[in-house]
């Protein structure tokens, strides 16, 4: 099993603490990981993207190029990775901010309201985390048990936040 | 018999290299004795540069490193990072620290390290053959300006620019604690010479920041001089650019 | 080995050289490598050390030079224009042999090139870099496990040889964060007892003299003599290399740095496919593992090579020299910050054994 993802969009939208939590999930069930972000000057206001990888082997090329898994928070994301999903594989897009639709029908798109959700749990910071219980739900080489316990772990000294996060995730996996 | 005069035990008995007239000896053994003075014979490093210095770690009884070209203040600090309560001078020409070592001598300087450093400026590359430095004065001959150092032409286009004063542009930082300008040509001069590299070794075992002496030294060789018209020329010429005196002194400022 | 923790690999390299003993960092701001100094900046403090944002990387270089002459466990990291400016420094730490550790997280060029990964240095990390007959011992990691352990140790093979120590990492190695566990504490050995160590306390006949000018050539010569000697023992005794699948391989892909784990997926993936490929990556690019190479060309059932690096084709040459030209070498390169695929490595090799 190797699992290849790429998530994207403004930075500030937390694409790179996704692939974090992903990164986190993989160690928790003591598999192979990788997580590379895109470096450089699109990173300042841009378009930040990471990839990341999780296998049974040790990871070889931590640039992910053709995906398993493509997460887009923005247009600009949607645009530039959709190519890159593998046939049959899968893509989530953020409907709160991409109006357009997929339009390749050779892999599995899911639309999540990531924003909307988020605000609706009264934490509008949380849309990364939306789409994180969206992976998780359909995609994801992390199961529901680990994801739980990764975002424990990450605000385990922010109580108050957890809350929300939590609530925010379920959200997310329940679509 | 009694001793009247001993060579001081912080110079080796290596034979100076430097030409007739030069007054680097001078210099060495104002710090030489200033060390030994103030107890800091088993307790000091001292930087080499390159120029006509870059022998002083054959002179000066103590361990030395040899830095490259310029560099000799990053050295410096560093030595004085790892050993922090040890006495650490950089020995260096205008050349090494006014031109190449710009950079080095100026940040040193800013973040106030703990140093000593001692520049000689005898407005003049010695040890490469007596090329334009840029503490060259205006007019004064050498082999990059052969007619003499020209500011600019008459059409106002910059021919060699202006030398520069390095005293006065260190001052104007934070980090340095104690700045002076002295010279070496007379018994006098030599005295308040030897009077300020103290002080400086002094604030720099109290910690009190950067300190910096630039002795102003003739160079007889390349300034096709006799050994006293050299001293002359620094007495009435050069003071004339690089006014003698105290550019910076904390405890002074109190 | 304690537990493993996910790390940026700049971040791990710098608590890596801590662990090995290192206490001064002197470096100077460029991408991809800005997390070494940033690190630095507060953890070298919480053990003692010390740490300064040099001016430049000219000073940095030279800091590291009165530092690692002062005795003390010392380094500085920057990525390729950078490092091209440390290079008269690097030359004077090894005529005046001292151990300290230089870190290169390279980027592309020429001139300002770009911040993507690229491997367009090797010639310079491993012939020496700057004037004189010189070489360092330089490794290239794979992995940021890999860079750490050899952190490790580095300076204490760099203080037993007395040459410093160059690790040739790349944009990916610096960026990507993998978990990664770490060594107990060393702790850096006093500089006293270090016999070369300027420590100020050496009045008189015993006191010591840290530099690299010899102006007459029958010292000169000699001194250049011991530089030689001492990459001899460099080759006999510190020569790393690995060797992956190579047994029964008929075809041999050889690269270095973060290419060899793209490689290693490409050995994987081309196993599956039934083809018996293997791979050689050189652990020290200096000391070059010229014999694992030769051992394989030597080999009958060995068809050929193919060498695989970020670059125009620069590792090409070591490797043309270790198998005596005795089989083909094909290259396939990638410039200007483009990364190889495992994907296309395959294709390249499928092809060439077609």
């Amino acid at each position: 099993m190797e699992s290849r993802i790429v998530m994207s969009g403004f930075g500030g939208q937390g694409v790179l603490t996704i692939g974090k939590y992903i990164v986190y999930g993989g160690m928790h069930d003591d598999k192979e990981v990788s997580w590379m972000p895109s470096y450089g000057p699109e990173m300042r206001g841009g378009t930040a993207s990471c990839s990341v990888v999780v296998s049974d082997r040790q990871v070889g090329s931590p640039i992910v190029t053709m995906a398993d898994v493509v997460i887009v928070m923005n247009k600009p994301s949607l645009t530039k990775f959709l190519p890159c999903v593998k046939k049959g594989g899968y893509i989530f897009v953020n409907s709160s901010l991409i109006d357009a639709k997929v339009d390749r029908d050779d892999i599995n798109v899911v639309y999540v309201p990531a924003n909307e959700i988020a605000e609706a749990n009264k934490n509008g910071r949380s849309a990364n985390i939306v789409m994180f219980g969206a992976y998780v739900k359909h995609a994801g080489v992390t199961s529901y048990d680990t994801a739980v316990s990764v975002l424990k772990h990450m605000f385990e000294k922010k109580p108050a936040v957890l809350e929300s996060v939590m609530k925010c995730f379920e959200a997310g996996y329940a679509l | 018999m009694a001793t009247v005069y001993k060579k001081s035990a912080m110079l080796t008995d290596t034979p100076l290299h430097y030409c007739p007239g030069c007054t680097h000896g001078i210099a060495h053994k104002l710090i030489a004795e200033t060390i030994e003075e103030l107890g800091l014979v088993d307790n000091v490093v001292g930087i080499a540069p390159v120029g006509c210095g870059v022998f002083a770690y054959n002179y000066f009884n103590c361990d030395m490193q040899e830095a490259a070209h310029g560099r000799a203040p990053a050295v410096a600090s560093a030595i004085k990072r790892v050993h922090k309560n040890t006495a650490v001078f950089s020995y260096q020409g205008d050349g090494d620290l006014a031109s190449i070592g710009m950079a080095e001598i100026v940040h040193a300087a800013t973040r106030g390290e703990n140093i000593t450093v001692i520049f000689i400026n005898n407005a003049i590359y010695g040890m490469t053959g007596g090329q334009m430095a840029p503490t060259t004065l205006e007019g004064q001959k050498a082999t990059t300006c052969i007619y003499g150092r020209q500011v600019r032409s008459a059409e106002g286009e910059v021919i060699n620019g202006n030398p520069i004063h390095v005293s006065e542009l260190l001052a104007t930082l934070d980090g340095p604690a104690y700045i002076e300008r002295v010279m070496l040509t007379d018994p006098a001069n030599v005295m308040k010479a030897k009077k300020a590299v103290k002080k400086a070794f002094e604030y720099q075992m109290a910690k009190k920041g950067f300190t910096f002496v630039e002795i102003m030294s003739g160079c007889p060789t390349n300034w096709y001089m006799s050994p006293a018209d050299a001293l002359s020329f620094v007495k009435n010429e050069m003071t004339k650019k690089y006014p003698l005196g105290v550019f910076k002194d904390i405890e002074e400022a109190k | 080995m304690s537990e493993k923790k996910l790390m940026k690999g700049n971040e791990a390299v710098a608590e890596g050289a801590i662990r090995g003993g290192c206490r001064y960092f002197f470096g100077y701001p460029i991408t991809p490598q800005n997390e070494i100094p940033e690190y630095m900046s507060w953890r070298i403090r919480e053990v003692g050390g010390d740490f300064i944002q040099a001016e430049s990387e000219l000073a940095a270089i030279n800091m590291v030079y009165g530092a690692a002459g002062a005795g003390a466990r010392a380094m500085t990291s920057s990525s390729s224009p950078g490092v091209s400016l440390k290079q008269e420094g690097i030359s004077y730490i090894a005529m005046a042999e001292l151990p300290c550790v230089i870190v290169n997280m390279t980027r592309s060029g020429p001139g300002l090139g770009g911040i993507q990964p690229s491997q367009g240095d090797y010639f310079q990390a491993t012939k020496g870099g700057g004037h004189g007959d010189y070489h360092l011992l330089t490794y290239a990691p794979s992995t940021v496990q890999e860079a750490v352990d050899l952190l490790y140790d580095a300076w204490d093979k760099s203080e037993k040889y007395r040459v410093p120590v160059f690790i040739l990492g790349d944009g990916i190695l610096g960026q990507i964060m993998e978990p990664v566990s770490f060594k107990p504490m060393k702790e850096m050995p006093d500089p006293e007892t270090k016999d070369f160590a300027t420590t100020g306390k050496h009045h008189g006949k015993d006191r010591r003299i840290v530099n690299s000018l010899y102006i007459e050539p029958e010292i000169c010569e000699p001194r250049n003599l011991e530089l030689q000697e001492k990459y001899r023992l460099l080759a006999e005794n510190e020569t790393m290399c690995e060797e992956y699948h190579c047994d029964d391989a008929e075809y041999i892909i050889t690269a270095f740095g973060s290419v060899g784990r793209i490689v290693r997926t490409a050995v994987d993936d081309l196993r599956a496919k039934g083809l018996k490929v293997g791979m050689i990556r050189p652990i020290t690019v200096y000391p070059f593992p010229s014999a694992v190479y030769k051992k394989y060309a030597d080999k009958a059932s060995v068809k050929g090579f193919l060498d695989v690096e970020l670059n125009a084709g620069q590792m090409i040459e070591d490797v043309k020299l270790s198998i005596e030209c005795k089989k083909p070498v094909e290259f396939l390169g990638k410039l200007g910050g483009y990364v190889v695929s495992p994907e296309e490595i395959c294709e390249k090799v499928m092809e060439v054994l077609k």
